[in-house]
């Protein structure tokens, strides 16, 4: 198959052979699980439980609320000790409304019905069981995949992101490798809720026993595997769509506008648990890797088990951690606290030595232009920075600043060590904060409004009473003294 | 020949005049139409901490070039980058929100409910009930201060917004690091 040209991207070292090679592992049933009430994109779930509920695996403890939401289900049995924050696992480590979860060790499941013909299913039906399954994008955005199969029932293509771009990430590997079948099934079931008569399956050519798994199992069906060349940013939606089928997203847009559906091998595999067996989402393939764990490995873990139980199952630190990482080393997100629990969009818990983030301090730049030939977006990475940097966000926004993937290349290559990178995301923040301010001030200015109107018309009906009753009185005293003036007539 | 010059003169200076008066009534500028522009992006409720009478008296001020774009403390920084914008003017924004936005909190334990504070509120983001404990709805608050003054206990306070997961972003890298 013809594949098209990218531009930009980088290429950084795997360092996937430290996990590549190892099976998925299962782990000791954590004894409390923290399960966040928000951990996909929209709106967070409702609690249906309360505290002191006991609660089977797989039951339903929080409802989506709202256009874009997921649900939450109960990864283990046991029972609901609190409902209340918990560190997020998220780089301001900021308290969430969690779930506390004490498991019971039964590890029961609620009675699940499996389906034997899902394609009996209309799709309408499909993409509610997957809503109602609570699965979101897996490969890390978190996006709720029922509403992506809503809205683009119809795409001519599906492609399936076999990518995994990220350096150490394994997980999508693993998974590919080791259930090939299930995930073929999954993407047959996707493709058939939104119709699709293309389905493409992209992975980099540097995972050649996924290719080969994937390859035997999609044997005999319209799936067709497609090997990529390995370089980063290629598991990035709007890259691999265009290294695909040529066209490329419009700015500001989804591929939804192209006729193109883009969702992730895991997340397929989810779909398929969902629609066969009934399953929710309630466990997920992670990576624990990085130079300071002494095993790297893969594991299916539960959503909610607290990442330190992870690295106790990698054998624990071989040395000192210098950062620990949440997702990949390029996009991922750097955290502290151990404690924080493993959540839908978990791809890898990731524990870095000193040399191998490599920080070094920022020198000025050298308009070398490095930053331009890797950007996969070309966009112009210095010109914004420094227009970020003086405080000019619209001039970065001019320049394209919304188009950025966060992808990191650009600091990535960068010379000079200038946390590009880190400008573009402090900018997008600064915009939406500004945007939510702009939005509370013209409803502030509504309700403002509304009360000098509703003063004015009080004070409005105020004197209108009192005019009223004046005339009345005014009226009666008449009657009385005419009534008395008659009296002296007569 | 002097009459001539005389009727001519005074004839043409009739016609004009009324040229102009007709022109006067129909063609009148109604009012500085920068200050309703102005005024549209004003917070609007009307606080007076700018030492105007209102948001009007202060766009009136701003239009007229006698007030700093900075004036407003409840619009903060975004509203005065915006008002520098519509202006044409080089904002010095250094001394602008150096607290962060911020909102009023009544301190439960010494509010008394005396109603004092949700009737002086101009966006109606206090509610209570007499000899009951009042509350601030934090969406509607503009941190107006009216509020903290009409407080006889000094249980209301202005207190910076906290931070949550969706609010939260990630700070301005140092100035050590150049681009």
């Amino acid at each position: 198959m013809k594949l098209f040209d990218l531009r930009g991207g980088v290429h950084p070292e795997g360092k996937k052979d430290l996990s590549a090679e190892c099976p998925i592992r299962s782990v000791p049933l954590p004894k409390t699980l923290y399960i966040p009430l928000q951990q996909h994109i929209g709106a967070p779930a409702a609690p249906v439980v309360q505290v002191g509920d006991h609660v089977l695996k797989g039951q339903l403890i929080a409802h989506a609320q709202g256009a874009v939401s997921a649900p939450v289900h109960a990864p283990t049995s046991g029972v609901i000790s609190a409902l209340g924050d918990h560190a997020a696992p998220h780089p301001s480590g900021l308290p969430v409304p969690t779930f506390t979860l004490g498991s019971d060790g039964l590890d029961e499941w609620i009675a699940l019905k499996d389906e034997d013909d899902p394609f009996a299913l209309s799709p309408e039906d499909i993409a509610a069981r997957v809503a109602a399954a609570g699965i979101v994008g897996l490969g890390g955005a978190t996006f709720p995949s029922a509403l992506k199969l809503n809205v683009s029932r119809g795409a001519r293509t599906l492609i399936m992101n076999g990518g995994e771009c990220e350096p150490y990430l394994t997980c999508d590997d693993r998974i590919m490798r080791e259930r090939a079948v299930q995930i073929v099934e999954g993407i047959r079931l996707i493709a058939y809720a939104v119709g699709a008569q293309e389905v493409l399956v992209g992975i980099e050519d540097n995972k050649p026993a996924a290719i080969a798994a994937m390859q035997a199992a999609a044997r005999g069906s319209a799936v067709k595997i497609v090997a990529m060349p390995s370089m980063y940013p290629m598991g990035s939606e709007k890259q691999i769509v265009q290294v695909l089928t040529g066209k490329e997203i419009p700015a500001g847009g989804r591929p939804a506008d192209i006729g193109v559906l883009v969702h992730n091998v895991a997340t397929a595999w989810a779909v398929q648990q969902a629609i066969r067996f009934g399953r929710p989402l309630i466990s997920r393939i992670v990576t624990l890797s990085g130079g300071a764990l002494k095993t790297p490995c893969n594991v299916e873990a539960l959503i909610g088990t607290p990442v330190e139980e992870l690295i106790a199952v990698a054998g624990g630190y071989a040395q000192p951690a210098a950062r620990m990482v949440l997702g990949g080393p390029m996009m991922g997100q750097q955290f502290s606290n151990t404690n924080v629990p493993v959540v839908k969009g978990t791809s890898g818990v990731l524990a870095l030595t000193a040399s191998e983030i490599g920080q070094a301090e920022p020198s000025p730049c050298i308009r070398c232009s490095t930053c331009v030939r890797a950007c996969p977006v070309g966009l112009l990475p210095l010109e914004m920075a420094a227009h970020i940097r003086a405080s000019d966000l619209t001039g970065a926004v001019d320049l394209g600043l919304k188009d950025c993937i966060a992808c990191g290349s650009c600091s990535y290559v960068c010379p000079a060590h200038i946390p590009l990178v880190h400008f573009f995301n402090y900018a997008k923040g600064d915009l939406a904060a500004q945007e939510r301010a702009k939005l509370k001030q013209e409803a502030t200015k509504k309700l403002a409004e509304a009360r000098t109107e509703r003063i004015a018309r009080i004070e409005r009906e105020r004197t209108e009473a009192m005019a009223k009753r004046k005339a009345m009185r005014e009226a009666k005293e008449r009657a009385a003294k005419e009534a008395a003036a008659k009296a002296e007539a007569v | 020949m002097l009459v001539a010059a005389v009727v001519s003169l005074t004839i043409l200076g009739t016609v004009f005049g009324l040229l102009l008066g007709v022109a006067a009534r129909y063609l009148r500028v109604e009012g500085n139409p920068l200050v309703a522009e102005i005024e549209q992006l004003l917070p609007g409720s009307q606080c007076g901490q700018c030492g105007y009478p209102g948001c009007t008296g202060a766009a009136q001020a701003l239009a007229e070039g006698g007030a700093p774009v900075t004036l407003c403390p409840p619009g903060g920084r975004a509203l005065a980058q915006a008002l520098a914008a519509k202006l044409g003017v080089d904002a010095d924004l250094s001394g602008v929100e150096d607290k962060g936005p911020m909102i009023a909190e009544v301190k439960e334990e010494i509010c008394i409910g005396c109603t004092r504070c949700f009737k002086v509120c101009p966006t109606d983001a206090i509610m209570g009930a007499a000899q009951q404990i009042h509350v601030v709805f934090r969406e509607a608050c503009t941190a107006c201060g009216k509020c903290v003054d009409a407080c006889p206990t000094e249980s209301v306070t202005l207190q910076p917004v906290p931070v949550t997961l969706q609010s939260w972003h990630w700070h301005k890298p140092q100035a050590g690091s150049v681009a």
